[in-house]
């Protein structure tokens, strides 16, 4: 680091934590929703990654669509995709628990390899639909540019946004999981579920309900990142092992430690990657990611019961 | 028979199949098929020692490892080392500015040769990495992680997340390693020219002949107390602890062996294809072994090469012809497998020739006279 | 009661708290040589948390447990085992896809080891010595039968001999009679006197009747506490007991 100044070396970091924000966003919200399903079922959607590509695809038709037929629309529909993305991605998922996770209940592992092989079906089909290029949907004027802070500090509109979209994403997340009836069902479910099956809970409408509305999430993630990204078949499959590590390192009891995790992994990429050329930054991140659960497994709130 | 070969086959069927199989490997295909189809035939082959780790690995000990490419790649990459090695020597290399080094490090402005690349000019420290680097790192990694009781979804995202460090790895330092290219242009083996005819028939049959012989040790295990602990640690991981076995130390051991025959299926891979890459490593790569193994059947040994030969034949045949459909079959297929057949091909075909005996099992277990012998024991699990 | 030789077990101001909730607190025990010890209290009262703290399935956070002068606090699980006590778990915990000879031999303490599990042979000792406690448990009819199929009862008679093989100097027993019927609890209780001849048990139990016929002494848990200890004429008498057990 020795041939920066002391100021370029802070307008570096400032600039880079920015950079970090965005990507802290698209984490933290495609870990939330791993989150939510693994504490709910113990179950890794491999295929998550490709709800948040739905997401993503789901923005670009809609901002073709209204290219086409409303071009007035054109500043508004952006919210109205967020929205939509939500809604597949929940409706896909809802789908998917029913043909298929439901029916390998106590296979964890063999979940997470059906994910898989619905991965692979999932990225394969956004190839014969969409092609194998990546496309960009027009974003609203209102998300281009950037806010002028300083004489060589500007901060990107995109960026503020999306991480405005994950905040709100996560507080609403929280509410919902601590205030609401529904919420208190499903934090019943997670600790004992056969006292929830016999106080006349449907654990199985529960569970629905939480994998749906992870892979809704994951649809938001997607609908944020193509405002700091273009969208490919593989897009999800790129981000999907660091948002394991996501909710790994997080401590999966820990929706708080979720937001933890990603905020660090993500400002540690993006600063590493401006320092260190090319992967380097992204495996030296991975690396000490992956020492620091062989050293403590159990992340960074875990979550102390007795041991049944 | 003897007594070695009754650990080994608990049935006749089995033997049977084990020596057909044999049979179709040794003398059938080389026979039936040109040499270039054969070369084919052995690089699936040296996918089934990985496959034949995680029979053991995971069908049996019921860890999941996604990282098994790593090892692969480990034992693939010191035996490419080797051999790209004495493709540089001074003279083959006289144009480049350093000669005496690997190509790629002088397009990359390095002009000497690593450290850790120097013991690589010695045949038998080659061979011994190829064993012992895979199954060291693997029980330490191991070791630290069931030691703190690591298992199940989080070990295999470890493991996966280590399959993506290790090829991104390889892939950023390419003055190092080759980079996204890999070591490529390996021609000979202690000057015996490994392109040839003739080497690809030997390469071959000694490919079967070690993937056998390891078939063999694997069964052997399996039929030992080690093969039952493996599946009660799976199955019952508390009352194997309190019965005084060290789970983490056993879970351990399983795994560096496991990797220990990745390794080796890579040095095979390298001396049948002639090159290494990292695309060969990664995480897709990873889980693609997992699935052969699958597809063929996670618990037996057999059905596990099985699945290799049968995934490769698949992938090779329909991913030239129809790209697009291979990957939604490739797909539907592993989920069918997971779901509906978890035993695969194997499970699927034990159902047929046992039903025979499942019955007079029966049959004897209502003859309430039958005298309590105990020598004959039942497999743990249902398929062997 | 407090002489070296004469406990094989001693545990003093033994505690855990889970966040701050002390599951056991201050617990002092100590375990006579061929004794059965019963430990008693009603539900959450922390008695399974005091066998699992003994075992070190979980760890202690403050006091000592002293097997034969032995400090066994911090070891692992395995090695607890290998020291010479064995651990039933409240439900039957076999390998349902052995049959009860194999369940019986996996529990046979010869090569624990990686090593050893490859090298292992059925000698004719090690099968002698699972006829004995097959014949001892009431399985002896049983050896080839697939451990799944055999009834409640049979599996927690096949548990406590897998404990047997081990021929550890503590068995404990969490729940051992919990769902059997009348015949099987007298049994049970039986067996418990039986192998008590050699080795020293500790059992949780519910059961009243079950605990009379079987305890040489009794312990009453109540809140992670001791609330009395001694003989069950004189607890069936301690006026704090009743009003624990009748108040709930």
């Amino acid at each position: 680091m020795g041939e920066y100044t002391s100021e370029e070396l802070q307008s570096i970091f400032i600039m880079q934590s920015f950079s970090g924000l965005s990507l802290f966003s698209v984490l933290l919200l495609m870990g939330l929703g791993l989150a939510l399903i693994f504490g709910q079922m113990g179950v890794i959607n491999m295929a998550h990654g490709e709800f948040m590509a739905l997401g993503a695809y789901t923005v670009y038709l809609c901002s073709s669509l209204t290219e086409k037929f409303a071009p007035a629309f054109g500043p508004y529909y952006f919210v109205a995709a967020i929205a939509l993305a939500f809604v597949i991605c929940a409706a896909l998922g809802a789908l998917v628990e029913w043909l298929m996770i439901r029916h390998l209940y106590h296979r964890p592992l063999d979940t997470l390899l059906a994910t898989w092989g619905l991965s692979l079906i999932l990225q394969q089909s956004y190839r014969s639909i969409f092609g194998a290029r990546e496309v960009t949907p027009t974003l609203p004027d209102w998300l281009m540019g950037s806010y002028n802070v300083k004489e060589g500090l500007d901060i990107p509109i995109n960026g503020m946004f999306v991480l405005g979209l994950s905040i709100v994403v996560t507080i609403t997340l929280m509410t919902f999981m601590y205030r609401s009836a529904f919420g208190l069902r499903l934090r019943a479910t997670v600790q004992n579920r056969k006292m929830s099956d016999a106080v006349g809970i449907n654990t199985g409408k529960v569970d629905r309900l939480a994998f749906s509305l992870g892979c809704g999430i994951a649809g938001i993630a997607g609908a944020a990142f193509t405002t700091i990204g273009s969208t490919g078949p593989d897009s999800g499959s790129r981000y999907i092992v660091d948002a394991f590590l996501v909710v790994v390192s997080g401590g999966t009891a820990s929706l708080l430690g979720c937001v933890a995790s990603a905020f660090g992994i993500a400002q540690a990429q993006s600063i590493l990657e401006f320092f260190l050329e090319g992967t380097k930054g992204k495996v030296a991140t991975l690396l000490v990611i992956v020492i620091a659960l062989m050293i403590r497994p159990q992340g960074l709130f875990p979550s102390k019961v007795r041991g049944n | 028979m003897p007594l070695f070969f009754r650990t080994i086959f608990k049935t006749r069927g089995e033997a049977i199949a084990f020596g057909a199989f044999l049979l179709l490997l040794l003398v059938i295909l080389p026979l039936a098929i040109p040499v270039f189809r054969l070369n084919l035939v052995g690089k699936y082959l040296s996918f089934g020692f990985v496959a034949i780790g995680l029979v053991l690995l995971w069908g049996r000990c019921g860890i999941l490892s996604l990282g098994q490419g790593v090892f692969f790649g480990l034992g693939g990459y010191c035996m490419a080392m080797f051999l790209k090695l004495e493709a540089s020597d001074p003279i083959t290399t006289a144009i480049q500015s350093t000669p005496g080094i690997p190509d790629f490090m002088d397009w990359n402005q390095i002009t000497k040769l690593p450290l850790y690349w120097e013991p690589f000019k010695s045949l038998p420290f080659t061979i011994a990495a190829i064993f012992i680097l895979p199954s060291v790192i693997a029980f330490i990694i191991g070791w630290a992680l069931f030691r703190r009781r690591v298992g199940g979804v989080y070990f295999a995202i470890i493991t996966q997340a280590i399959a993506l460090i290790f090829s991104l790895g390889i892939d950023g330092n390419q003055g190092y390693t080759g980079g996204r290219n890999g070591i490529t242009d390996l021609r000979t083996l202690c000057g015996w020219d490994i392109r040839s005819e003739n080497a690809q028939y030997i390469l071959y049959f000694l490919c079967v002949v070690l993937l056998f012989t390891v078939a063999l040790g694997a069964k052997y295990i399996i039929n030992t107390r080690l093969g039952r602990v493996l599946v009660a640690v799976r199955d019952r991981e508390d009352r194997v602890r309190f019965s005084g076995y060290d789970v983490a130390m056993i879970r351990a051991f399983i795994f560096a062996f496991a990797a220990m025959l990745s390794g080796i299926g890579g040095a095979f891979f390298v001396l049948q294809v002639g090159f290494m890459s990292p695309s060969i490593v990664g995480i897709i790569p990873s889980i693609e072994m997992v699935i052969f193994t699958a597809v063929g059947g996670r618990l037996s040994v057999l059905g596990a090469i099985l699945g290799c030969l049968i995934v490769n034949f698949g992938k090779t045949t329909f991913s030239e012809a129809y790209p697009d459909l291979w990957l939604y079959l490739m797909g539907s297929t592993f989920i069918a497998v997971v779901m509906f057949f978890p035993n695969g091909l194997a499970g699927l075909l034990e159902k047929i020739p046992t039903s025979k005996s499942k019955f007079a099992s029966l049959l004897a277990r209502f003859q309430k006279t039958t005298p309590a012998v105990v020598t004959k024991a039942t497999p743990i699990s249902d398929e062997n | 009661m407090k002489t070296d030789h004469d406990n094989v077990l001693e545990v003093e101001d033994l505690g855990v708290s889970f966040d701050g909730f002390k599951a056991v607190d201050g617990f002092n025990f100590y375990l006579a040589q061929n004794h059965v010890h019963v430990i008693i209290g009603p539900n959450g009262a922390g008695k399974t948390t005091v066998l699992d703290l003994i075992c070190g399935k979980t760890l202690a956070t403050s006091g000592s447990i002293k097997f034969k002068g032995k400090e066994l606090r911090g070891l692992r699980e395995y090695r607890i085992v290998r020291a010479g006590i064995g651990r039933k778990f409240q439900n039957p915990s076999i390998y349902e896809n052995l049959t009860v000879f194999e369940n019986l031999e996996l529990s046979h303490p010869t090569g624990r080891g990686v090593i050893g599990c490859l090298m292992f042979r059925r000698t004719p000792a090690i099968k002698k010595q699972c006829d004995d406690v097959a014949e001892q448990i009431g399985l002896a009819d049983k050896l080839d039968t697939e451990a799944g199929i055999l009834s409640h009862g049979q599996k927690q008679w096949l548990e406590i001999g897998m404990l047997l093989m081990q021929d550890p100097e503590i068995i404990m027993l969490d729940e051992p009679v919990a769902g059997m019927s009348v015949r099987e609890r007298t049994e049970t209780a039986t067996l418990i006197r039986k192998i008590s001849k050699d080795r020293s048990v500790i059992v949780i139990e519910h059961d009243m009747e079950f605990v009379r016929e079987i305890a040489d002494r009794v312990t009453v848990m109540h809140l992670g506490k001791i609330l009395a200890e001694g003989s069950m004429e004189k607890i069936s008498q301690d006026p704090k007991v009743i009003e624990v057990y009748i108040g709930h």
